[in-house]
Protein backbone atom coordinates (compact mmCIF):
# COMPACT_ATOMS: atom_id res chain seq x y z
CA UNK A 1 0.00 0.00 0.00
CA UNK A 2 1.18 3.52 -0.74
CA UNK A 3 1.82 5.86 2.15
CA UNK A 4 0.94 9.52 2.26
CA UNK A 5 4.52 10.38 3.26
CA UNK A 6 5.76 9.26 -0.16
CA UNK A 7 3.81 12.05 -1.75
CA UNK A 8 4.72 15.06 -3.85
CA UNK A 9 2.88 18.09 -2.44
CA UNK A 10 2.26 21.37 -4.23
CA UNK A 11 3.60 20.45 -7.70
CA UNK A 12 2.43 22.15 -10.89
CA UNK A 13 -0.05 19.38 -11.65
CA UNK A 14 -2.04 19.69 -8.43
CA UNK A 15 -1.93 23.51 -8.64
CA UNK A 16 -3.16 23.60 -12.23
CA UNK A 17 -5.44 20.63 -11.56
CA UNK A 18 -7.23 22.51 -8.79
CA UNK A 19 -8.25 25.11 -11.38
CA UNK A 20 -9.45 22.33 -13.71
CA UNK A 21 -11.92 21.33 -10.97
CA UNK A 22 -13.35 24.87 -10.89
CA UNK A 23 -14.16 24.91 -14.61
CA UNK A 24 -17.72 25.62 -15.64
CA UNK A 25 -18.27 27.30 -12.30
CA UNK A 26 -18.74 30.69 -10.68
CA UNK A 27 -16.34 32.09 -8.05
CA UNK A 28 -18.00 34.77 -5.94
CA UNK A 29 -16.56 37.67 -3.93
CA UNK A 30 -17.79 37.62 -0.32
CA UNK A 31 -17.03 39.94 2.59
CA UNK A 32 -18.53 37.98 5.51
CA UNK A 33 -19.77 34.57 6.65
CA UNK A 34 -23.37 35.28 5.71
CA UNK A 35 -22.46 36.07 2.10
CA UNK A 36 -20.16 33.03 1.93
CA UNK A 37 -23.04 30.76 2.95
CA UNK A 38 -25.36 32.37 0.39
CA UNK A 39 -22.71 31.77 -2.28
CA UNK A 40 -22.25 28.12 -1.28
CA UNK A 41 -26.01 27.52 -1.21
CA UNK A 42 -26.33 29.10 -4.65
CA UNK A 43 -23.81 26.62 -6.11
CA UNK A 44 -20.61 28.70 -6.25
CA UNK A 45 -17.52 26.53 -6.88
CA UNK A 46 -15.44 28.75 -4.59
CA UNK A 47 -15.56 32.06 -2.75
CA UNK A 48 -13.08 34.93 -2.74
CA UNK A 49 -12.80 36.28 0.80
CA UNK A 50 -12.09 40.00 0.92
CA UNK A 51 -12.90 42.97 3.13
CA UNK A 52 -14.35 45.22 0.47
CA UNK A 53 -15.76 44.26 -2.91
CA UNK A 54 -14.25 46.19 -5.82
CA UNK A 55 -17.23 48.58 -6.05
CA UNK A 56 -16.55 49.72 -2.48
CA UNK A 57 -12.78 49.86 -2.99
CA UNK A 58 -13.51 52.14 -5.92
CA UNK A 59 -16.00 54.29 -3.97
CA UNK A 60 -13.94 54.58 -0.79
CA UNK A 61 -10.50 54.92 -2.35
CA UNK A 62 -7.30 54.66 -0.31
CA UNK A 63 -4.80 51.81 -0.27
CA UNK A 64 -6.40 48.38 -0.51
CA UNK A 65 -4.57 45.39 1.02
CA UNK A 66 -4.83 41.70 1.91
CA UNK A 67 -7.77 40.90 4.21
CA UNK A 68 -7.51 40.29 7.97
CA UNK A 69 -6.57 36.63 8.63
CA UNK A 70 -9.36 36.40 11.23
CA UNK A 71 -11.94 37.34 8.61
CA UNK A 72 -10.55 34.77 6.15
CA UNK A 73 -10.51 32.02 8.77
CA UNK A 74 -14.14 32.71 9.75
CA UNK A 75 -15.17 32.20 6.14
CA UNK A 76 -13.04 29.03 5.87
CA UNK A 77 -14.84 27.67 8.93
CA UNK A 78 -18.29 28.54 7.57
CA UNK A 79 -18.18 26.85 4.15
CA UNK A 80 -16.87 23.58 2.70
CA UNK A 81 -16.12 24.88 -0.80
CA UNK A 82 -12.65 26.30 -1.64
CA UNK A 83 -11.78 29.72 -0.23
CA UNK A 84 -9.55 32.09 -2.18
CA UNK A 85 -8.06 35.39 -1.07
CA UNK A 86 -6.26 38.30 -2.71
CA UNK A 87 -2.79 39.73 -2.28
CA UNK A 88 -1.35 42.91 -3.77
CA UNK A 89 0.67 42.53 -6.95
CA UNK A 90 4.26 41.73 -5.98
CA UNK A 91 3.53 41.42 -2.24
CA UNK A 92 5.17 38.06 -1.54
CA UNK A 93 4.94 38.50 2.26
CA UNK A 94 1.14 38.75 2.06
CA UNK A 95 1.23 35.56 -0.02
CA UNK A 96 3.39 33.83 2.60
CA UNK A 97 0.73 34.71 5.18
CA UNK A 98 -2.12 33.32 3.07
CA UNK A 99 -0.14 30.11 2.53
CA UNK A 100 0.10 29.60 6.31
CA UNK A 101 -3.68 30.11 6.54
CA UNK A 102 -4.19 27.21 4.09
CA UNK A 103 -6.21 29.35 1.71
CA UNK A 104 -6.98 27.25 -1.39
CA UNK A 105 -5.93 29.77 -4.07
CA UNK A 106 -4.26 33.18 -4.04
CA UNK A 107 -5.36 35.91 -6.44
CA UNK A 108 -2.44 38.27 -7.11
CA UNK A 109 -4.85 41.02 -7.96
CA UNK A 110 -4.85 44.43 -9.59
CA UNK A 111 -8.02 45.19 -7.61
CA UNK A 112 -5.78 45.78 -4.58
CA UNK A 113 -3.15 48.53 -4.61
CA UNK A 114 0.07 47.16 -6.17
CA UNK A 115 3.01 46.67 -3.80
CA UNK A 116 5.62 46.47 -6.58
CA UNK A 117 5.36 48.30 -9.88
CA UNK A 118 8.08 46.23 -11.51
CA UNK A 119 7.93 42.62 -10.28
CA UNK A 120 5.13 40.17 -9.75
CA UNK A 121 5.49 37.45 -7.11
CA UNK A 122 7.74 34.49 -7.99
CA UNK A 123 4.92 32.01 -7.64
CA UNK A 124 7.14 28.93 -8.11
CA UNK A 125 8.36 29.53 -4.54
CA UNK A 126 4.96 28.56 -3.15
CA UNK A 127 3.06 25.29 -2.76
CA UNK A 128 -0.22 27.24 -2.83
CA UNK A 129 -1.52 27.95 -6.35
CA UNK A 130 -1.97 31.47 -7.77
CA UNK A 131 -4.42 33.01 -10.22
CA UNK A 132 -3.37 36.21 -12.00
CA UNK A 133 -5.12 38.68 -14.26
CA UNK A 134 -4.25 39.37 -17.89
CA UNK A 135 -5.46 41.77 -20.58
CA UNK A 136 -3.70 39.97 -23.41
CA UNK A 137 -1.85 36.76 -24.28
CA UNK A 138 1.64 38.12 -23.59
CA UNK A 139 0.65 39.20 -20.09
CA UNK A 140 -1.00 35.80 -19.45
CA UNK A 141 2.13 33.92 -20.56
CA UNK A 142 4.41 36.16 -18.46
CA UNK A 143 2.29 35.31 -15.40
CA UNK A 144 2.39 31.59 -16.26
CA UNK A 145 6.17 31.76 -16.61
CA UNK A 146 6.26 33.24 -13.07
CA UNK A 147 4.26 30.22 -11.84
CA UNK A 148 0.59 31.25 -12.12
CA UNK A 149 -1.54 28.06 -12.22
CA UNK A 150 -4.66 29.82 -13.49
CA UNK A 151 -5.37 33.00 -15.47
CA UNK A 152 -8.39 35.25 -15.41
CA UNK A 153 -8.93 37.87 -18.03
CA UNK A 154 -9.09 41.29 -16.42
CA UNK A 155 -12.16 43.41 -16.71
CA UNK A 156 -12.89 46.69 -15.02
CA UNK A 157 -13.75 45.42 -11.55
CA UNK A 158 -16.47 47.04 -9.50
CA UNK A 159 -18.27 48.67 -12.41
CA UNK A 160 -20.91 46.19 -13.57
CA UNK A 161 -19.73 47.16 -17.07
CA UNK A 162 -18.73 43.99 -18.90
CA UNK A 163 -17.13 45.72 -21.91
CA UNK A 164 -13.52 45.48 -20.70
CA UNK A 165 -13.85 41.78 -19.86
CA UNK A 166 -15.20 41.25 -23.38
CA UNK A 167 -12.30 43.16 -24.92
CA UNK A 168 -9.72 41.14 -23.00
CA UNK A 169 -11.33 37.73 -23.62
CA UNK A 170 -11.57 38.51 -27.34
CA UNK A 171 -7.98 39.75 -27.34
CA UNK A 172 -6.56 36.65 -25.62
CA UNK A 173 -8.65 34.30 -27.80
CA UNK A 174 -7.72 36.15 -30.98
CA UNK A 175 -4.00 36.10 -30.19
CA UNK A 176 -4.16 32.35 -29.47
CA UNK A 177 -5.93 31.70 -32.78
CA UNK A 178 -3.31 33.80 -34.59
CA UNK A 179 -0.47 31.71 -33.11
CA UNK A 180 -2.06 28.45 -34.26
CA UNK A 181 -1.88 29.61 -37.89
CA UNK A 182 1.82 30.55 -37.80
CA UNK A 183 4.80 28.75 -39.24
CA UNK A 184 7.41 27.62 -36.75
CA UNK A 185 9.92 30.29 -37.79
CA UNK A 186 7.29 33.00 -37.28
CA UNK A 187 6.76 31.92 -33.68
CA UNK A 188 10.15 33.32 -32.66
CA UNK A 189 9.06 36.79 -33.76
CA UNK A 190 5.66 36.26 -32.13
CA UNK A 191 7.39 35.47 -28.82
CA UNK A 192 9.40 38.69 -29.12
CA UNK A 193 6.29 40.72 -29.90
CA UNK A 194 4.25 39.12 -27.11
CA UNK A 195 7.21 39.60 -24.72
CA UNK A 196 6.65 36.03 -23.58
CA UNK A 197 8.90 32.95 -23.31
CA UNK A 198 9.28 31.10 -26.63
CA UNK A 199 8.56 27.68 -25.07
CA UNK A 200 5.15 28.84 -23.84
CA UNK A 201 4.36 30.56 -27.16
CA UNK A 202 5.18 27.33 -29.00
CA UNK A 203 3.02 25.29 -26.62
CA UNK A 204 0.03 27.60 -27.17
CA UNK A 205 0.57 27.46 -30.95
CA UNK A 206 0.50 23.65 -30.84
CA UNK A 207 -2.43 23.15 -28.46
CA UNK A 208 -4.56 26.18 -29.37
CA UNK A 209 -5.13 27.03 -25.72
CA UNK A 210 -3.38 28.35 -22.65
CA UNK A 211 -1.48 25.72 -20.63
CA UNK A 212 -3.66 26.65 -17.63
CA UNK A 213 -7.36 27.27 -17.06
CA UNK A 214 -8.68 30.67 -18.23
CA UNK A 215 -11.49 32.31 -16.25
CA UNK A 216 -12.87 35.78 -16.80
CA UNK A 217 -13.50 38.58 -14.32
CA UNK A 218 -14.47 42.21 -13.97
CA UNK A 219 -17.86 43.81 -14.51
CA UNK A 220 -19.94 40.62 -14.81
CA UNK A 221 -23.34 41.36 -13.26
CA UNK A 222 -26.04 39.28 -14.99
CA UNK A 223 -26.66 35.69 -16.16
CA UNK A 224 -26.41 37.00 -19.72
CA UNK A 225 -22.96 38.48 -18.99
CA UNK A 226 -21.83 35.08 -17.69
CA UNK A 227 -23.25 33.25 -20.72
CA UNK A 228 -21.55 35.66 -23.12
CA UNK A 229 -18.16 35.28 -21.46
CA UNK A 230 -18.48 31.47 -21.55
CA UNK A 231 -19.34 31.62 -25.25
CA UNK A 232 -16.26 33.79 -25.80
CA UNK A 233 -14.16 30.92 -24.45
CA UNK A 234 -13.91 31.45 -20.70
CA UNK A 235 -13.60 28.26 -18.63
CA UNK A 236 -15.60 29.90 -15.83
CA UNK A 237 -16.35 33.28 -14.27
CA UNK A 238 -15.48 35.37 -11.24
CA UNK A 239 -18.30 37.60 -10.05
CA UNK A 240 -17.24 40.31 -7.64
CA UNK A 241 -19.51 43.20 -6.82
CA UNK A 242 -22.20 42.01 -9.23
CA UNK A 243 -23.96 39.68 -6.78
CA UNK A 244 -23.85 41.27 -3.37
CA UNK A 245 -24.35 44.80 -4.72
CA UNK A 246 -27.65 43.75 -6.30
CA UNK A 247 -31.23 43.46 -5.02
CA UNK A 248 -31.75 39.73 -4.41
CA UNK A 249 -28.23 38.35 -4.02
CA UNK A 250 -29.18 34.70 -3.40
CA UNK A 251 -31.40 34.55 -6.47
CA UNK A 252 -28.91 36.36 -8.70
CA UNK A 253 -26.08 34.09 -7.52
CA UNK A 254 -28.03 30.92 -8.34
CA UNK A 255 -29.08 32.40 -11.69
CA UNK A 256 -25.48 33.14 -12.68
CA UNK A 257 -24.48 29.57 -11.75
CA UNK A 258 -27.21 28.17 -14.01
CA UNK A 259 -26.28 30.47 -16.90
CA UNK A 260 -22.61 29.49 -16.62
CA UNK A 261 -23.44 25.78 -16.99
CA UNK A 262 -26.12 26.15 -19.69
CA UNK A 263 -24.41 29.04 -21.48
CA UNK A 264 -25.32 27.74 -24.93
CA UNK A 265 -29.01 27.30 -24.06
CA UNK A 266 -30.59 30.75 -24.37
CA UNK A 267 -33.90 29.49 -22.97
CA UNK A 268 -32.24 28.48 -19.71
CA UNK A 269 -30.39 31.80 -19.54
CA UNK A 270 -33.68 33.63 -20.22
CA UNK A 271 -35.42 31.76 -17.39
CA UNK A 272 -32.48 32.45 -15.08
CA UNK A 273 -32.76 36.16 -15.94
CA UNK A 274 -36.39 36.52 -14.80
CA UNK A 275 -37.35 38.40 -11.65
CA UNK A 276 -33.87 38.95 -10.28
CA UNK A 277 -34.65 42.37 -8.84
CA UNK A 278 -32.34 45.28 -9.27
CA UNK A 279 -28.90 44.68 -10.77
CA UNK A 280 -25.95 46.64 -9.42
CA UNK A 281 -26.24 50.21 -10.63
CA UNK A 282 -22.80 50.24 -12.17
CA UNK A 283 -20.43 52.74 -13.68
CA UNK A 284 -19.56 53.06 -17.35
CA UNK A 285 -15.86 52.31 -17.80
CA UNK A 286 -15.66 55.24 -20.21
CA UNK A 287 -16.58 57.59 -17.35
CA UNK A 288 -13.64 56.45 -15.22
CA UNK A 289 -10.45 58.47 -15.74
CA UNK A 290 -7.66 56.23 -17.09
CA UNK A 291 -5.42 56.54 -13.98
CA UNK A 292 -8.26 55.09 -11.88
CA UNK A 293 -8.85 52.04 -14.06
CA UNK A 294 -7.86 48.86 -12.25
CA UNK A 295 -7.31 46.74 -15.37
CA UNK A 296 -4.41 49.03 -16.35
CA UNK A 297 -2.49 47.78 -13.31
CA UNK A 298 -0.04 44.94 -13.94
CA UNK A 299 2.44 44.59 -16.76
CA UNK B 1 -22.37 1.52 -26.05
CA UNK B 2 -22.94 5.25 -25.47
CA UNK B 3 -20.80 6.61 -22.66
CA UNK B 4 -21.87 9.97 -21.25
CA UNK B 5 -19.82 12.39 -19.17
CA UNK B 6 -21.88 14.54 -16.79
CA UNK B 7 -21.08 18.09 -17.94
CA UNK B 8 -22.68 20.30 -15.29
CA UNK B 9 -19.38 21.53 -13.88
CA UNK B 10 -15.79 20.34 -13.44
CA UNK B 11 -13.17 18.64 -15.62
CA UNK B 12 -15.60 16.81 -17.90
CA UNK B 13 -13.56 17.57 -21.04
CA UNK B 14 -10.54 15.74 -19.61
CA UNK B 15 -12.71 12.63 -19.08
CA UNK B 16 -14.03 12.98 -22.63
CA UNK B 17 -10.42 13.10 -23.93
CA UNK B 18 -9.46 10.05 -21.87
CA UNK B 19 -12.39 8.13 -23.38
CA UNK B 20 -11.28 9.26 -26.84
CA UNK B 21 -7.76 7.95 -26.21
CA UNK B 22 -9.38 4.60 -25.31
CA UNK B 23 -11.13 4.62 -28.69
CA UNK B 24 -14.57 5.54 -27.37
CA UNK B 25 -16.46 8.64 -28.52
CA UNK B 26 -18.08 9.89 -25.34
CA UNK B 27 -20.90 12.41 -25.10
CA UNK B 28 -21.18 15.37 -22.75
CA UNK B 29 -24.60 15.22 -21.06
CA UNK B 30 -26.40 17.90 -19.08
CA UNK B 31 -30.11 17.47 -19.78
CA UNK B 32 -32.53 14.75 -18.71
CA UNK B 33 -33.11 13.66 -22.32
CA UNK B 34 -29.35 13.30 -22.85
CA UNK B 35 -28.99 11.30 -19.62
CA UNK B 36 -31.85 9.02 -20.73
CA UNK B 37 -30.03 8.13 -23.95
CA UNK B 38 -26.71 6.94 -22.53
CA UNK B 39 -25.68 3.42 -21.49
CA UNK B 40 -22.90 4.39 -19.05
CA UNK B 41 -21.93 7.53 -17.15
CA UNK B 42 -18.77 9.21 -15.90
CA UNK B 43 -19.16 11.82 -13.13
CA UNK B 44 -16.12 14.11 -13.28
CA UNK B 45 -14.05 15.95 -10.73
CA UNK B 46 -15.35 19.35 -9.73
CA UNK B 47 -17.24 20.84 -6.83
CA UNK B 48 -19.66 18.19 -5.56
CA UNK B 49 -22.03 20.75 -3.99
CA UNK B 50 -22.33 22.66 -7.27
CA UNK B 51 -22.90 19.52 -9.34
CA UNK B 52 -25.62 18.18 -7.03
CA UNK B 53 -27.41 21.55 -6.84
CA UNK B 54 -27.43 21.91 -10.63
CA UNK B 55 -28.62 18.31 -11.02
CA UNK B 56 -31.54 19.11 -8.70
CA UNK B 57 -32.42 22.40 -10.38
CA UNK B 58 -32.59 20.81 -13.82
CA UNK B 59 -34.45 17.60 -12.98
CA UNK B 60 -31.44 15.30 -13.39
CA UNK B 61 -30.96 14.25 -9.80
CA UNK B 62 -33.65 11.59 -9.40
CA UNK B 63 -33.13 10.37 -12.95
CA UNK B 64 -29.40 9.76 -12.44
CA UNK B 65 -30.03 8.15 -9.03
CA UNK B 66 -32.57 5.80 -10.57
CA UNK B 67 -30.42 4.91 -13.56
CA UNK B 68 -27.46 4.08 -11.29
CA UNK B 69 -29.75 2.01 -9.04
CA UNK B 70 -31.06 0.20 -12.13
CA UNK B 71 -27.54 -0.91 -13.03
CA UNK B 72 -26.12 1.73 -15.39
CA UNK B 73 -22.29 1.38 -15.31
CA UNK B 74 -20.98 4.51 -13.60
CA UNK B 75 -17.54 5.85 -12.75
CA UNK B 76 -16.93 8.85 -10.48
CA UNK B 77 -13.61 10.59 -9.81
CA UNK B 78 -13.15 12.81 -6.74
CA UNK B 79 -16.39 14.87 -6.68
CA UNK B 80 -17.81 11.94 -8.66
CA UNK B 81 -16.80 9.57 -5.85
CA UNK B 82 -18.65 11.76 -3.35
CA UNK B 83 -21.73 11.79 -5.59
CA UNK B 84 -21.93 7.97 -5.93
CA UNK B 85 -21.52 7.44 -2.18
CA UNK B 86 -24.55 6.39 -0.16
CA UNK B 87 -23.79 9.17 2.34
CA UNK B 88 -21.35 11.96 3.23
CA UNK B 89 -19.82 12.25 6.69
CA UNK B 90 -19.54 16.04 6.50
CA UNK B 91 -21.99 17.31 3.86
CA UNK B 92 -22.56 20.96 3.04
CA UNK B 93 -26.03 22.04 4.20
CA UNK B 94 -28.65 20.12 2.23
CA UNK B 95 -26.07 18.29 0.11
CA UNK B 96 -27.33 14.94 -1.23
CA UNK B 97 -25.77 12.20 -3.33
CA UNK B 98 -26.93 10.01 -6.22
CA UNK B 99 -25.84 6.87 -4.38
CA UNK B 100 -24.58 3.67 -5.99
CA UNK B 101 -21.89 2.41 -3.62
CA UNK B 102 -22.67 1.39 -0.05
CA UNK B 103 -20.10 3.69 1.55
CA UNK B 104 -19.73 6.87 3.52
CA UNK B 105 -17.11 9.37 2.33
CA UNK B 106 -15.31 12.22 4.06
CA UNK B 107 -14.98 15.33 1.89
CA UNK B 108 -11.60 17.12 1.66
CA UNK B 109 -10.29 14.26 3.82
CA UNK B 110 -6.61 14.94 3.13
CA UNK B 111 -6.97 18.67 3.83
CA UNK B 112 -7.17 21.88 1.86
CA UNK B 113 -5.47 22.66 -1.44
CA UNK B 114 -2.06 23.29 0.19
CA UNK B 115 -2.14 19.56 1.13
CA UNK B 116 -3.06 18.35 -2.38
CA UNK B 117 -0.53 15.81 -3.64
CA UNK B 118 0.53 13.12 -6.10
CA UNK B 119 1.56 9.58 -5.19
CA UNK B 120 2.14 6.26 -6.97
CA UNK B 121 -0.70 3.83 -6.31
CA UNK B 122 -1.06 0.11 -6.87
CA UNK B 123 -4.63 -0.83 -7.71
CA UNK B 124 -5.93 -4.40 -7.47
CA UNK B 125 -7.16 -5.68 -10.80
CA UNK B 126 -6.63 -2.37 -12.64
CA UNK B 127 -3.00 -1.67 -13.21
CA UNK B 128 0.08 -3.57 -14.16
CA UNK B 129 2.30 -0.62 -13.41
CA UNK B 130 1.58 1.78 -10.53
CA UNK B 131 -0.80 4.62 -11.35
CA UNK B 132 0.09 8.20 -10.56
CA UNK B 133 -2.70 9.28 -8.23
CA UNK B 134 -3.44 13.02 -8.34
CA UNK B 135 -5.33 14.01 -5.18
CA UNK B 136 -6.86 17.49 -5.16
CA UNK B 137 -8.87 18.32 -2.02
CA UNK B 138 -9.87 14.68 -2.34
CA UNK B 139 -12.26 12.59 -0.30
CA UNK B 140 -11.57 9.15 1.12
CA UNK B 141 -13.88 6.32 2.06
CA UNK B 142 -14.60 6.39 5.78
CA UNK B 143 -16.96 3.35 6.10
CA UNK B 144 -18.22 0.77 3.62
CA UNK B 145 -20.50 -2.23 3.40
CA UNK B 146 -19.51 -5.86 2.86
CA UNK B 147 -20.37 -5.75 -0.86
CA UNK B 148 -17.78 -3.07 -1.64
CA UNK B 149 -14.47 -4.13 -3.21
CA UNK B 150 -11.47 -2.06 -2.19
CA UNK B 151 -9.20 -1.69 -5.22
CA UNK B 152 -6.69 0.69 -3.65
CA UNK B 153 -5.93 2.38 -0.36
CA UNK B 154 -3.61 5.01 0.99
CA UNK B 155 -2.02 4.96 4.41
CA UNK B 156 -2.14 8.17 6.44
CA UNK B 157 -0.61 8.26 9.92
CA UNK B 158 -0.66 4.47 10.14
CA UNK B 159 -4.30 4.14 9.12
CA UNK B 160 -5.50 2.80 5.78
CA UNK B 161 -8.10 4.70 3.80
CA UNK B 162 -9.73 3.31 0.63
CA UNK B 163 -9.29 5.62 -2.38
CA UNK B 164 -10.45 3.31 -5.21
CA UNK B 165 -13.58 1.20 -4.77
CA UNK B 166 -16.13 -0.75 -6.76
CA UNK B 167 -19.52 -2.21 -6.01
CA UNK B 168 -21.14 -4.06 -8.88
CA UNK B 169 -21.21 -1.72 -11.86
CA UNK B 170 -20.21 1.42 -9.99
CA UNK B 171 -16.54 2.44 -9.78
CA UNK B 172 -15.09 5.38 -7.85
CA UNK B 173 -11.65 6.90 -7.31
CA UNK B 174 -10.70 9.70 -4.92
CA UNK B 175 -8.00 10.78 -7.39
CA UNK B 176 -7.99 12.10 -10.96
CA UNK B 177 -6.61 9.69 -13.60
CA UNK B 178 -8.07 12.07 -16.21
CA UNK B 179 -5.31 14.59 -15.42
CA UNK B 180 -2.40 12.23 -16.02
CA UNK B 181 -2.72 10.88 -19.56
CA UNK B 182 -2.60 7.36 -18.05
CA UNK B 183 -5.89 5.78 -19.10
CA UNK B 184 -5.70 2.47 -17.23
CA UNK B 185 -8.63 3.34 -14.98
CA UNK B 186 -10.77 4.42 -17.92
CA UNK B 187 -9.89 1.21 -19.80
CA UNK B 188 -10.78 -0.84 -16.75
CA UNK B 189 -14.13 0.97 -16.54
CA UNK B 190 -14.88 0.37 -20.23
CA UNK B 191 -13.65 -3.23 -20.41
CA UNK B 192 -14.32 -4.68 -16.96
CA UNK B 193 -17.22 -2.62 -15.59
CA UNK B 194 -19.29 -1.65 -18.64
CA UNK B 195 -18.92 -4.96 -20.42
CA UNK B 196 -19.72 -7.25 -17.51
Amino acid sequence: MSKANETEVGGARVKRGMAEMLKGGVIMDVVNVEQAKIAEDAGAVAVMALERVPADIRAQGGVSRMSDPDMIEKIQAAVSIPVMAKVRIGHFAEAQILQTLNVDYIDESEVLTPADYEHHINKWNFTIPFVCGATNLGEALRRISEGAAMIRSKGEAGTGDVSNATTHMRKIGGEIRRLTSMREDELYVAAKELQAPYALVKEVAETGKLPVVLFTAGGIATPADAAMMMQLGADGVFIGSGIFKSGDAAKRAAACVKATTYFTDAKVVADASRGLGEAMVGINVADIPVPHRLAERGW
Amino acid sequence: MKVGVLALQGDFREHLSALGECGVTGKLVKTSSEVSEIDALIIPGGESTTISKLAKSFGLFDLISKRIADGMPTYGSCAGMILVAKSILDPASGQETFGGIDMQVRRNAFGRQTESFEVDLELTGISGAPIRGVFIRSPWVENYGSGVDILGSLEVDGKSHPVAVQEGRVLATAFHPELTGDNQVHRYFLEEVCNK
